[in-house]
């Protein structure tokens, strides 16, 4: 099997990993673990006050998917120019 | 000359490019959140951070010296794990967690590295995003800078000496670090408010399908780079 076939099976089983849950629970909330996590805390030691408070927070839901959004981009912008780079350089070396 | 200018060029452009990246890393950091540990515990993790982050100073440094070409590889693998850590994905219970992409990086270029890597990671995120935290910044660099690129790194060459195909060792020691990251997690957690069942039960139980994903996708780029860049490979001793 060639590379890109091998991936391409690979990505789609990852498409899969993340849809069955959507598909399977449809009522379920996914909150983020993090938020359970500090839920969790409070039920375990009640009155437990957080004592620091993050600095900065982004300003809404809209600008935090925006600061996602960018980061997914710029992250796979990286990746793929260094995939692209890395499999060219090879073909003008010519045969190795 | 030309080519190692061309190089350099590269690798500032990959590093600048990858420090924007983080500053806008990860709202959704399945970490442990501002205040939410005690500061004696703060300080503990802190000081045990401390000589993996200096240690991991030093091995990219001589990692690189000892393979220049790989520089653009490094890059890389702090690119990845920008990316993965933005996908937040549904789990089969019903939340949301997202892969850490440390493995890639601990392959590669040990996990040391990744301890560099990781701290500058949770930085942006606590400073920028209110995720983690500054005073959680020890606990949160212990699980996903040190604990999980350790057993990543550990399970990649325990399958190679087993003589495993490269790309098995790689999705299994990429699943394994994600998830034992978070198992470190729920252990922080619970060694202070008890419950670790329960701690366990939040971050482990959410991870497992991620971290077959991460698994996955990390297998997606050592393929390549294993059919392309099988030199730098080797010059790093991964293959």
């Amino acid at each position: 099997m060639k590379v890109w076939q091998k991936n391409l099976i690979l990505i789609l089983l990852v498409i899969a990993i993340a849809a069955i849950p959507l598909w399977m629970l449809p009522d379920a909330e996914f909150g983020g673990a993090d938020g359970a996590a500090a839920e969790a805390v409070e039920e375990l030691n009640p009155g437990y006050e957080p004592w620091f408070e993050p600095i900065l927070e982004p300003a809404s839901g809209e600008v935090e998917s925006l600061l996602f959004a960018l980061q997914a981009a710029i992250g796979a912008g990286i990746v793929g120019f260094v995939l692209g780079r890395v499999t060219k350089s090879d073909k003008s070396k010519g045969e190795n | 000359m030309r080519h190692s200018r061309r190089n350099r060029i590269l690798l500032t452009g990959g590093v600048l490019a990858g420090l924007l990246g983080l500053l806008t890393i990860n709202a959704g950091a399945m970490h442990i959140a501002e205040g939410y540990l005690p500061v004696n515990w703060c300080l503990l993790w802190g000081a045990v951070c401390i000589p993996f982050v200096a240690a991991g100073f030093l091995s990219i440094k001589r990692r690189i010296d000892a393979a220049p070409r790989a520089k653009i590889l490094l890059a890389m693998c702090g690119a990845f794990a920008f990316v993965l850590s933005a996908l937040k994905l549904p789990s089969f219970n019903g939340s949301c967690s997202h892969p850490t992409g440390v493995g890639l990086g601990a392959i590669l270029f040990g996990p040391l590295t990744m301890a560099v890597l990781g701290l500058i990671v949770l930085l942006f995120q606590a400073l920028l995003l209110a995720h983690g935290g500054l005073t959680t910044l020890g606990a949160n660099t212990f699980s996903m800078a040190i604990a999980g690129p350790i057993v990543s790194w550990l399970v990649y060459w325990l399958l190679r000496k087993a003589k495993a195909p490269a790309s098995v060792a790689v999705f299994a020691a990429a699943a394994l670090g994600d998830l034992f990251t978070y198992v470190v997690t729920a252990l922080q957690l619970g060694l202070v408010n008890g419950g670790m069942v329960k701690f366990l039960a939040i971050f482990a139980v959410t991870q497992v399908p991620l971290a077959i994903a991460e698994g996955l996708l990390t297998v997606v780029i050592f393929n390549v780079l294993e059919k392309y860049s099988r030199a730098q490979l080797q010059e790093l001793r991964v293959l």
